[in-house]
């Protein structure tokens, strides 16, 4: 058995023993749960969500002491990072060098990101165990959840470029999935759909960037690409930067569309129309997929070629300025939405251009490369207390059975457990110390303020703003004004599966800060030490407690303060409530233009000359079928002659032509 | 007649007792037959007769297999094998054409093929 | 001009002029009987071509089985005095032009090929006919006998599955088919 096990798993190659080899089961365990869930869901109604909990529980294990081993173990040799091809699977081959893989590769942002998909997923699981009850697809619920856990570990494990992107499609089509899954709602419906499509939009470019890469460096493994690319002498590295189209290399070109790719899957700016749609799903769903992993997967992007976007000034400084405008745009947003998970979902868009931002900022290696780490830091914080979030948002909306702010107020009596964690959530969003968020957003900010002022001073206005959101969030559902006395202590926050990954998540909201992580996550895979700098850190905090001091007078208690300012400012709010209308010029863009321009020809030409084509086939072969029917007289003695008639021809065709 | 359409033809006639005269005279005379079967088989319309053209053509082709074994491989019984083989099986199709006549002829109460065309539709 | 040259002549004139005898009148009963005799100097033929097992079979089967056979469906569907409507000029014409133009094709077909044929005797010994046609070796005939046979039953029961539908007593052609054989 054990023999067997090791076989599986590629045992030969391993530096980090079974341990590393075993990553190969936290990707297969949920891809067993899918495949077993969606297939015998007959069987397997009653035991569906336990089996897959224990599968998912089984694999997180896995996980946390495959990063053990690597973090404290054996993962640093010399003092760097190793990175690991655990498991590697040829595939196809395209030319001698140039071949697709299936593999596992471990480094210290694989890792990572295998802790952060797993324990977040786990938790989602736990939570919808109550959250989801009675519902009647809970089997496709669980079996859906199993394909997006395993496409997400597939992503985060690639060792090329090929599978990262048969892992993105995956992603996307579990997302569009369960974004759909209440199909009985057309607004779940269209919302599916805008996120499939304006994601598959991105996944074009994301496409095309891979091929231009990969196309230069011949080869689709993410180390061959960096060390190609690395290597300024390299005939690689000299053609991809000489030739220019339209200005930019064509390894600016490359990035671009990558970072297109990404900006599309976290929802950057301006392709984040969708994510806010993508609210009709279930609120687990949004807390795993739309807040804490799959909206990642573009910084994780970005920082797994980071080497690559190094090295060019002109994508980095797209990516920084993206992520800016997006996190500042998102907070604005954010201010005036009124249905929690949408107010949410502007908040993730906006902490994602944080992260953006910081990768944009940073340069490669050692200190330099703070926003690297600081990013990735904060995309290990967000996760926790963005999932924990939407998970309390979820309790809340369990409770009231509504998604807007007007219908809550006062729940803090109700739902004691739920609140303190929203609470330790904002306070760690708001970048109040010691919580989690803090620590990340001062290095962000430390590192945007060495590399560009104007975009550090943005980012201390985000900050603040966020802040400010949050708490407004946070007293309006549970302050403001007494709860709806139709909700009584019997509805309580839901069962002990919903209570018991709030309380761990609520403690990891609060301590996971504390992780040295430039230690573990730097741009070159070599640890260094960064420390908080308590002067540079007064402003960001004093600037967050103003806003949420600014909260609490507009918010705590049920007044009119808030309308006056927004009526006072009419119009930026109005803008500001409509999402600064960008959906709408989609719309116009879509409908007005594109429908119109090319929809509307293309539609006549297929009406006109393909159908009229098609038609006038059938109509001349009616013809002439109708004029031929009399040869069919059914007397054989016509047939008979019909038939010599024939052979006479072939017969002087012989004696007359070929001869 | 015959003689115009070997002038039009240009048909050289070789003499019979010479090298594939005989034969080219046998094969001759069997393309003949065979076009008297299939002159009879347009221009009759009672199937019985229609049959009978179809024994001609069948005959003709018949002296054909023997003269081809007879001329050109006499060491050989193949030609002879294969007229045993047709004859036995116009046997069976004459059998069962007439079997079908004398069905269509209760059926339809005629056995002209110009009254039986349900082929058409 | 040889004694067997003026027999091949008398023969072919015999053969043709009845032939086309029988596709022409309009008696159905004559008709038969020109068929008949046509199919007796294909006979002749044969002998003439020294091929006499043939000879005997054409005999036995043509004139002794299938002609009494369409002589008797002739009795069966038809008042044999009566002539036959006659048929329409377009179609004479028709059938004519279109058989004289595959004849005249034919020939020239045989123009341009030479037979080089050879005058070694051609004597059939019906012993090893018989013995190659039930041999099973390299040039045995057994398979394609079997075969025929197969066929011959099939056809039998055919025929009279055919012909049985109206009437429940087994109809006459079928039983005729065994005297065939």
């Amino acid at each position: 058995m054990r023999e067997l096990l090791f076989h599986i798993i590629a045992f030969k190659n391993l530096p980090l023993g079974v341990v590393g080899g075993a990553a190969i089961w936290i990707i297969l365990l949920p891809l067993a749960n899918f495949v077993l869930l969606g297939l015998g869901k007959k069987y397997l109604k009653n035991i569906a969500r336990i089996f897959s909990t224990v599968l998912l529980f089984v694999a997180t294990i896995i996980a946390l002491n495959i990063a053990y081993h690597y973090f404290f173990i054996d993962g640093k040799v010399n003092g760097v990072y190793q990175t690991i091809n655990v498991y590697q699977m040829h595939w196809l081959s395209f030319t001698e060098t140039m071949h697709v893989e299936i593999g596992i590769q471990l480094d210290a942002l694989s890792v990572m990101m295998l802790v952060v998909v797993t324990f977040i997923s786990l938790m989602v699981h736990l939570f919808s165990l109550g959250y989801m009850k009675g519902e009647e697809r809970y089997c496709n619920y669980f079996s859906y959840l199993g394909l997006f856990t395993f496409s997400m570990l597939g992503l985060v494990v690639a060792t090329n470029l090929l599978q990262l992107y048969m892992c993105w499609e995956l992603v996307g089509i579990s997302s569009y999935l369960l974004i759909g899954f209440y199909f009985q709602k057309p607004s779940a419906v269209a919302a599916a759909k805008k996120a499939f499509i304006v994601t598959r939009f991105a996944d074009l470019g994301l496409l095309i960037g891979i091929l231009i890469l990969s196309f230069n460096t011949n080869s689709f493994n993410f180390q061959t690409i960096i060390q190609t690319l690395t290597n300024t002498q390299s005939s690689s590295f000299i053609s991809i930067t000489a030739s220019s189209f339209l200005g930019m290399s064509t390894l600016t070109w490359a990035l671009v569309l990558i970072f297109i790719g990404g900006a599309g899957k976290s929802a950057m700016l301006p392709l984040h129309i969708w994510l806010p749609d993508a609210m009709e799903g279930p609120t687990p769903v949004s807390a795993l997929i739309h807040a804490a992993t799959m909206v990642v997967a573009g910084v994780f992007l970005v920082a797994k070629l980071f080497a690559v976007f190094a090295i060019n000034v002109t994508a980095l400084q797209l990516v920084a300025f993206v992520g800016i405008a997006s996190a500042l745009f998102a907070a604005i947003i954010a201010c005036t939405q009124t249905d929690i998970k949408r107010v949410l979902a502007y908040s993730t868009m906006s902490q994602i251009g944080y992260m953006m931002f910081a990768l944009g900022v940073s340069k490669y290696g050692g200190e330099e490369g703070l926003g690297y780490s600081a990013a990735l830091f904060h995309l290990f914080t967000h996760a926790f207390f963005k999932s924990l979030l939407f998970l309390c948002a979820g309790a809340v909306i369990h409770l009231v059975h509504s998604n807007e702010m007007k219908d809550m107020g006062g729940l803090k009596k109700l739902m004691p457990i739920t609140h303190i964690a929203f609470l330790i959530a904002c306070l760690a969003i708001a970048g109040v110390p010691p919580f989690a968020g803090f620590f990340s957003k001062e290095e962000i900010l430390s590192a945007a303020y060495q590399n560009n002022k104007t975009i550090y001073i943005i980012a201390l206005i985000t900050s603040a703003i966020t802040a400010f959101y949050m708490f407004r969030l946070y007293f309006s559902i549970f302050w403001n004004k007494p709860h709806d006395s139709r909700l009584t202590a019997h509805h309580s926050e839901g069962t002990l599966t919903m209570k018991l990954p709030l309380i761990i998540l609520m403690v990891c909201a609060a301590t996971v800060g504390f992780i040295p992580f430039s230690e573990f996550l730097s741009s070159n895979n070599q640890p260094y030490h960064s420390a908080i700098n308590i002067g540079f850190s007064i402003l960001p905090v004093l600037l967050g407690l103003g806003g949420i001091l600014l909260a609490g007078i507009l918010y705590f208690k049920q007044n009119n303060k808030a309308d006056k300012i927004t009526n006072s400012f009419q119009v930026i709010y109005k803008a500001a409530y409509r999402k600064f209308y960008i959906d709408e010029l989609y719309l116009f863009i879509t409908k007005k233009i594109i429908f119109n321009c090319i929809g509307k020809p293309a539609a006549w030409f297929d009406r006109n000359i393909i159908d009229g084509c098609m038609n006038g086939i059938a109509s001349v072969a009616s013809f002439i079928s109708t004029s031929i029917k009399n040869i069919q007289s059914g007397k054989v003695q016509h047939y008979t002659l019909y038939f010599f008639a024939g052979v006479a021809v072939l017969l002087m065709a012989v004696l007359y032509v070929w001869s | 007649m015959i003689e115009l359409l070997f002038h039009i033809t240009a048909f050289k006639s070789l003499p019979l007792g010479e090298v594939g005269g005989a034969l080219t005279h046998i094969i001759i005379l069997s393309t003949a037959l065979f076009f008297i079967g299939m002159y009879g088989l347009f221009t009759r319309r009672n199937m019985i007769t229609m049959l009978m053209s179809i024994e001609l053509m069948l005959n003709s082709v018949n002296i054909n297999f023997v003269a081809f074994n007879k001329y050109l491989y006499p060491d050989k019984m193949d030609g002879i094998f294969f007229s045993i083989f047709i004859i036995a099986i116009a046997a069976a199709e004459a059998a069962v054409a007439i079997a079908i006549i004398i069905n269509l002829y209760r059926t339809h109460k005629s056995i002209d093929v110009d009254d039986v065309t349900d082929l058409k539709q | 001009m040889k004694a067997v040259d003026i027999i091949f002549y008398c023969i072919a004139t015999f053969v043709l002029t009845t032939g086309i005898l029988a596709v022409t009148t309009r008696k159905i009963f004559r008709s038969a009987i020109w068929l008949l005799f046509c199919l007796m100097g294909v006979a002749a033929l044969y002998f003439w071509m020294n091929a006499n097992f043939i000879a005997a079979i054409q005999i036995a089967v043509y004139v002794g089985g299938i002609v009494v056979l369409i002589i008797f469906s002739i009795f069966l569907t038809q008042q044999s005095g009566n002539q036959m409507p006659k048929p329409n000029s377009l179609r004479i014409i028709v059938a004519s032009v279109a058989s004289l133009i595959g004849f005249g094709l034919l020939l020239q077909l045989y123009n341009k090929q030479v037979f080089q044929t050879t005058n070694k005797n051609f004597d059939i010994d019906i012993a090893t006919l018989g013995k190659q046609l039930l041999s099973t070796d390299a040039n045995g005939y057994a398979l394609p006998f079997e075969v025929i046979s197969m066929l011959l039953l099939a056809a039998m029961v055919g025929c009279i599955v055919i012909a049985m539908k109206a009437s429940p007593t087994p109809p006459k052609e079928g039983l005729k088919k065994e005297e065939i054989l």
